[in-house]
């Protein structure tokens, strides 16, 4: 069956689009930046951070673009007074949730989720923060698990199931209980599905997966790569 | 031409904000021709005066003490900013906000490997129960994050204030 092709309006401009590509699809073929977390290019997209969300004509809600397919005739604004500030909440309110303390952090200067604060022109979070009591995981031979800084976008989750296979990560509880688990619920050094490759804490747009022996601002990550072998090996076909 | 005055506080915090503060090195002499510096852990001020145009302040707000200082900068300051990521955000004094105060002070001085330490009570001020941003208690005009901010990012903080315009961040500053 031939691929249907769209036309669709992204910030005005008239954009070829192939039917069941997401608006981010799209709009990235297209050379337009949407701001992303929780996406990873080649894994498959969850809409858990709403950084994408984006304006689409014939309804007034705001839709995640790397969930959201593209529909022919469809006009799409990626940028706005009113997206900027609901990006702005959704940041903040990452930021509310553990402790993020940037300057004593692994991956200061090289965080998404702080680069992300400083794009949007965060310079102070406006919600009470939570302070939550968290566990940091150093039972790995050679990796650490810091939930203080984990934002449970799942990329670390899918990467490991999608790319490597062995599917150690998982989110446990709902809500400000959930947290990122291990085999069943096991100290990272004990669960036997672990490969040790390393993927999850390359994905990992935090310091909440780091190498072991890493000090502040140490932890240099490439997901560039992981990108790459998701692609080649179609993980989303 | 009538001098702005100026001023700067040191609450809980490591003192780098007023490092970066110095190390805007000559830049001080364009703000000095503009401003005095009436009060600071840089000058020998005691109390803090009334009238103040601009104060900025390093720092968490963790102990009593803290609070009623903020709490009368604020009645006598016409611009508050908040410098530096203890400030804004609680930072790294914000680390003991999950355990309680107490535990805490027991932790630090008395299960040491002597055991014979005691809490310290007199003369030093009372620890709130946690350590927060200025925001929490006061209104602050501006927040220049950073850990510490650029002295740049502080001087043209300053500059813009003394210029009559009110600084616009957005994307220039980051936390940490």
């Amino acid at each position: 069956m031939p691929v249907k092709e769209f036309s669709i309006r992204i910030d005005g401009e008239l954009v070829k689009a192939t039917e069941g590509q997401t608006i981010l699809e799209a709009a990235r073929a297209a050379g337009k930046y949407i701001p992303t977390l929780c996406y990873l290019e080649g894994l498959s997209a969850v809409g858990a951070c709403r950084l994408c969300i984006v304006q689409a004509s014939g309804t007034d809600r705001l839709l995640p673009a790397c969930t959201t397919p593209v529909q022919d005739g469809m006009s799409v604004t990626t940028n706005s007074p009113r997206l900027t500030e609901y990006r702005r909440i959704a940041v903040e309110l990452l930021l509310v949730e553990r402790n993020h303390i940037c300057s004593v952090c692994v991956s200061n200067g090289r965080c998404e989720l702080q680069a992300m604060a400083q794009s949007l022109g965060v310079t102070h979070v406006r919600y009470p923060y939570n302070y939550p009591s968290l566990p940091v995981d150093m039972s790995h031979e050679r990796f650490v698990l810091d939930h203080n800084r984990c934002i449970l976008c799942t990329r670390c989750v899918r990467v490991c199931a999608e790319v490597e296979g062995a599917h150690v990560w998982d989110i446990t509880s709902r809500g400000i209980q959930a947290r990122l688990v291990s085999d069943l619920n096991q100290p990272w050094g004990e669960a036997r599905s672990c490969t040790s490759c390393g993927k999850c804490v390359q994905a990992c747009p935090t310091g909440a997966l780091a190498e072991k022996g890493r000090s502040v601002e140490e932890m240099l990550k490439r997901n560039d790569n992981i990108s790459a072998l998701a692609t080649q090996r179609g993980v989303l076909a | 031409m009538k001098k702005v005055r100026l001023a700067t506080v040191w609450l809980d915090g490591c003192s780098g904000c007023h490092m970066s503060l110095l190390d805007i090195d000559a830049g001080i002499l364009a703000v000095a021709q503009q401003a005095d510096i009436v009060y600071g852990p840089l000058v020998d001020a005691q109390e803090f005066p009334e009238n103040v145009d601009i104060t900025l302040v390093e720092g968490a707000v963790s102990s009593q003490d803290d609070l009623s200082k903020i709490q009368k900068i604020r009645s006598r300051t016409r611009v508050l900013v908040a410098l530096g990521d203890c400030a804004v955000t609680g930072n790294v004094p914000a680390m003991r906000n999950s355990i309680p105060v107490s535990r805490l002070l027991q932790r630090v001085y008395t299960d040491g490997p002597t055991g014979k330490l005691t809490i310290p009570s007199d003369g030093v001020p009372q620890l709130l129960k946690q350590a927060c941003p200025l925001h929490d208690y006061v209104k602050v005009d501006l927040h220049l994050p950073g850990c510490p901010p650029s002295s740049q990012a502080i001087l043209g903080v300053i500059k813009d204030f003394l210029a009559g315009k009110k600084p616009e961040l957005g994307s220039k500053v980051k936390f940490g």
